[in-house]
Order: C-alpha cells, then structure tokens, then sequence
C-alpha cells in the first residue's frame, strides 16, 4: 500500500525546445536527463512540435531555451527559460516544475563555479528535520494502520453484532441468562486483539520493509492504539444499536469513516485546511491518533508532549462506550 | 400455583395494540395452545413472557417470578424457541448444542435424557452444519437447544409453520411426551388442526383473548346449526346463501361452503331461495374450532 499511495512525483516527462544549441544548453539537457525525477523525451527546435506533445500526453512539461541564451547570459541579463507545465494534475504539475527549476538551477551553478571555481559556497540551504528525505512514505505508513484500525475495530463489531440481530440468533442469546455485557464484550474482544496483532504485524512490515521504525517509545504506540481502539468501538458499538440491518450500519459507519478519512489529517495535512475545518477536526477522535503515531513515529515524542492528545482520546472513549451501554437496550 | 400467570397485560407498538389486557393462567405441565392467525399478537406475548420486551401494563409472573423483576431467573427457567430458526447457522448440529449448553451453564451429558426423544432423530447429522439442515430437523435442533437446561416452561413460537405435514405430527407427538416430563408447554401456532393435540387452548385475534377452553368445550359451546354445502359453481353458491333468509353468515371451508344459520332457516325455503344450482348438497356437520373461531371473530 504505501508504494502506491505516495504523492512523490517520478517520471516526469519533459520535452526540451532548445533554440540556444550552446555548451549550455547542453548542459542542462543532460542534466535533465540524469536527473531520477525527470525523464527527458526529446529535443526539438519548434516550440509548436513540442506544445503537440503536451497536448497529446506524452509530454508533461517543456522547457524553452531561447537563443543566445548562453551569450546573453555572459554579457548581460539574459532572455527568460520558458517553462510550460500540463497543470490537470496539479501536484505533478507544480512539484515537476519545481523539480525542473531546480535542475536548471544546480546544471547553471555548476557551470558558473566551472568559470570561477572559487564562489563554491551555496546561499541557501534545507534541512529537513524528522523525516530528512522527505519521503512521503513515512508520512502515510502511520495513516495506513489508523485506516486499518477505523476498519477493524470499527466496522467489524458493528456488523457482527447487526448480524445477529439480522439472523435472529440474538433473541436466542438474550434468553439465556448471559449478561449482555459479557455478550458485547465477547464480540468486541476478539476485534481488540486482532486490531493490536494487526498493528505489530504493520510496524514489524513498516521496519522490515520500508525501514521506518518509531524513533519514539513503542509502548506509547500501543497505548494510543489503546485509547483509539476502545474509542472507536465504542462508537461503532452505539451505531450497531441505532441499526436493524447491515445495511443500515454500512451507510451510517461509511457516512463517518468518510469524513474521518479526509477530515482527520490522515491524507491532507489540517493545517491546509479552511479555519472552520480545522476547528471541526477537534471532534473527530482519529485526529489525535493521527498526532500520536507521526509524533511518536517521526518525532520520539514523549508523553509529556502528547498528552493532551490522550486526554482526548480518552474522553471520547468514556463518551462513546457510556453512550453505547445507554443505548444499549436490555428488554426492547 | 400456576406455571404462568397473566394479568392484564398490554403491549403497544406506536399505535398499534398489539396486547390489549389479556388475563389467563397456565396450570402446570400443561400444554397450552395459542391460535390465532397472524398478527394476533402471540409472538408479542411469548416476547413480554420470555422477558425480551417489557409490558406496558398489567404483570404477569412464571413459577412465581416476575416478568420484570425477575426477570433474570426467569431466564434460566425457561426455554424459548423462536418462530424463526435462530440458531448459529455456521456451526454444526453439535456444536449448537454444545454452545447453547454452555450459555446456561450445564453439559449436554447432563440433560440428555431429556433432549434424548428428539435429539436421537438429528443425531446422524451431528457434524452437519445447522443451516444445512432440512426444515423438520431444524426444528428438532431448535427444541433440543431450547430443552438442553431442562427448562421448566417451555415456549415455542409457531414451531410447526412451513414443516411438511408429517413431522408437524410428530413434533406434537414429541410435546405430548415432553408434557409427560413435567414441562409446562406453551406453543402457539395459526393452524386450527393443531389446537386439538393441546389440553387446553386460548382462540386470540388482534391482541384479544376470545376465548379459553379444552378443545371440546370450545366446540360444544357451538350453539348454531351448521351445514356443509356443495355445488358446481361454487362461487355463486356463496353469494346466494349469503343473500338467503336464516343464514347468518356463509364462509369457504376447504372444499365446500360452511353454512350458519338461525331460527328462521328452513331447508326447502332456502333451496327454492337458491334457484337451480347443479349437483347441490346440503349435509349438517360437526362444528370444528375454526368454526368456532370465525364465529367469536365475527362478533
């Protein structure tokens, strides 16, 4: 999964209109072409072949050297590199140009420091602390397994406990002398246990497979899966009860775990989000996973940092499952 | 004491009544049958006697406890088949029991002397799954889990609809013997044929206890002349001896109309009334409970 869910832009194709035919442009082609981002699909003279490409498909972004750039560049400031990106996908659009500007710029800095090698010092640099390449597989890891979660310990009781009402067999069950606490609690225990076996079998692939593993403490993970399992079954618990039918349950769960999939900063960040959204987060228990697990993953965390986050996980916990227990009628 | 006790009970549901003040006590090992037909509310009575929906008003006690009170005792004293087979289809007529006997805490070994009658039938398929099973061992399996804590008052829920004729005859011939144990049994079904095999029954229709009886007394309590009629068109045979004088009511009955009538009947009037109908017959007949039954729904 994480190899396909990742927003890292790879083979961009590029189409270059060199009209220049310099040492520079050169250069800059064959930077293009080493670049591991970019793959180069050809050079061409006319600006018109290539904008047929772009328009067909098979090109996403042109580059546009103009004539006597390399000459212009020496004695004065020189016409602009045209740069022409296919924007119906925005991310490869943008992130691709950006990419490009920043290849051109490496491929002229090189070549300028080959001309007067003693101006080597770079103005600006990047350090990209917690996750230091960037790798957008690190930042989705830890949303897969709360997606996991939602689906495991919150759409599995519900349905299983609806089935019965579905297949009747609960009124079988509720006249014998079985309490329906150890009734509920029987058909939530086994998704407990399997939501945890599924988190440990995540971070062991995580580890072994993409090589993240959480620089903060595991057993606070295991705590907050904790808060998070207990929260989320509660809720689906007090769906169950609302519910006659499968069906039923499915809409109203899928209605919830929608919102908690794009609203909880699972896939987008919530500091992109609106002001009202973002206020609106704080009632979405999944948010403060989310938290837990990047901290704890990327950052090391502690607790005394995320607290808060606990605080509010557990509350919701104590909400949904008391709201469960009420709605949860003995005698109908 | 009696086995069951009822009291006025009344259960709504929104603004349908669906019990409206039934009273009736059970003696104990009695089989007692419920017959109406559908919508009567006998599934609403085994559901508030079973403790799975409380009553509105009125009270009604099982050996003494009571329906909402007690209701947890009472749950491990009785035995609830209901009319839908609700039994875990995934597992296997073994497992079913096994599963049910450890909810009330017991082993099957414990009570199979009791389930012995019914389960020996089903006990060649014991590793088949329940779902897998015909409509007549269903039942079968449904008893025995509904008998594996020797319950003293048993409910069955319509246990003979949608079972061939054959087992619906030996299911009751199972409950005769099961009486025989000292199990108080309450089995309501739609089938009037049925309520013969019962020691008493109550006739019920639209939440209303018309009447309770033993099944001959509620047919001598038959109090109007009742011949069966016969003819080639049948349909217009209805509707002229409804039209006749001295006919209460005239109703189908299986192959032929059943004829009710009063004081003012005289044969040869109604068959000059009737005009020329083809190969007429007119017998009297033994009313039947079901005749009984129309007649006190009618009133």
């Amino acid at each position: 999964m994480p190899l396909v869910m990742t927003m890292d832009v790879r083979n961009v194709n590029i189409a270059v209109v060199d009209l220049d035919h310099s040492t520079t442009s050169n250069r800059i082609i064959s930077h293009i072409e080493a670049s591991e981002y970019l793959s180069l699909v050809g050079t061409t003279e006319q600006y018109i072949v290539a904008m047929d490409a772009l328009e067909n498909g098979t090109v996403d972004i042109i580059v546009q050297i103009p004539n006597n750039f390399e000459r212009d560049m020496i004695v004065s400031t020189p016409e602009k590199i045209n740069i022409t990106a296919n924007a119906v996908n925005a991310t490869k659009g943008s992130l691709g140009s950006q990419y490009l500007v920043q290849t051109i710029a490496r491929a002229l800095q090189e070549l300028k420091n080959e001309k007067s090698p003693t101006q080597l010092s770079e103005l600006v640099t990047v350090q990209n602390r917690f996750n230091p390449t960037l790798n957008y597989r690190h930042y989705m890891i830890p949303a897969l397994m709360i997606i996991l979660f939602i689906l495991i310990c919150g759409f599995l009781p519900a349905l299983s406990i609806v089935g019965e009402k579905e297949s009747g067999t609960i009124e079988q069950i509720n006249v014998t002398p079985v309490s329906r606490m150890t009734f509920i609690l029987s058909k939530l225990i086994p998704y407990w246990l399997i939501g945890l076996f599924v988190l440990t079998i995540a971070m062991i692939v995580a580890r072994v497979v993409y090589g993240l593993y959480p620089v903060g403490s595991i057993g606070l993970i295991y705590f907050g899966a904790a808060c998070f399992i207990l929260t989320i079954s509660g809720f689906s618990l007090t769906i169950a009860n609302f519910s006659e039918t499968m069906q039923q349950t499915m809409f109203v769960m899928f209605f919830f775990v929608m919102i908690f999939m794009l609203m909880s900063g699972l896939l987008t960040p919530i500091d992109s989000m609106p002001n009202w959204a973002q206020k609106f987060t704080g009632i979405l228990p999944p948010r403060y996973f989310v938290e837990i697990l990047r901290s704890v993953y990327l950052k090391g965390s502690t607790f005394m940092d995320l607290w808060h986050n606990y605080l509010a996980l557990g509350i919701f916990a104590t909400i949904f499952n008391i709201l469960a227990a009420l709605t949860y009628k003995k005698q109908a | 004491m009696y086995a069951v006790e009822i009291n006025s009970l009344s259960k709504s549901f929104g603004k349908t009544k669906a019990l409206d003040s039934v009273t009736f006590a059970v003696e104990r090992g009695e089989l007692f049958g419920l017959i109406g037909p559908d919508g009567a509310g006998k599934t609403t009575l085994f559901r508030l006697l079973t403790t799975l929906l409380n009553p509105d008003n009125g009270s009604a006690t099982i050996d003494g406890f009571d329906i909402v009170k007690d209701y947890h005792t009472i749950r491990s004293r009785v035995g609830y088949m209901p009319g839908r087979f609700s039994l875990y289809p995934d597992l296997t007529v073994e497992e079913n029991l096994n599963f049910f006997a450890a909810l009330f805490g017991v082993t099957v070994e414990e009570s199979y002397d009791l389930i012995a009658p019914i389960y020996s039938h089903i006990e060649p398929f014991r590793t088949r799954r329940a779902g897998k099973l015909s409509g007549g061992m269903k039942q079968k399996l449904a008893l025995s889990c509904a008998l594996i804590h020797r319950p003293s008052v048993l409910f069955l829920d319509e246990p003979t609809t949608g079972v061939d004729a054959v087992s619906r005859c030996e299911f009751w011939d199972m409950l005769s013997e099961l009486k025989t144990k000292g199990i108080t049994i309450l089995a309501s079904t739609p089938y009037m044929d049925e309520a013969s095999r019962c020691d008493r029954i109550a006739l019920c229709d639209k939440g209303h206890i018309l009447d309770i009886n033993t099944p001959q007394d509620i047919v001598n309590k038959y109090d109007s002349n009742l011949y069966a009629i016969n003819a080639d068109n049948m349909f217009n045979l209805l509707e002229a001896s409804r039209k006749a004088t001295g006919v209460i009511e005239c109703y189908p009955f299986g192959e032929s109309h059943h004829l009710v009538t009063n004081e003012e009947f005289d044969l040869n009037h109604y068959k000059e009334e009737l005009g020329d109908f083809k190969n007429l017959t007119i017998t009297p007949t033994a009313p039947t409970i079901e005749d009984m039954f129309i007649k006190l729904m009618k009133r």
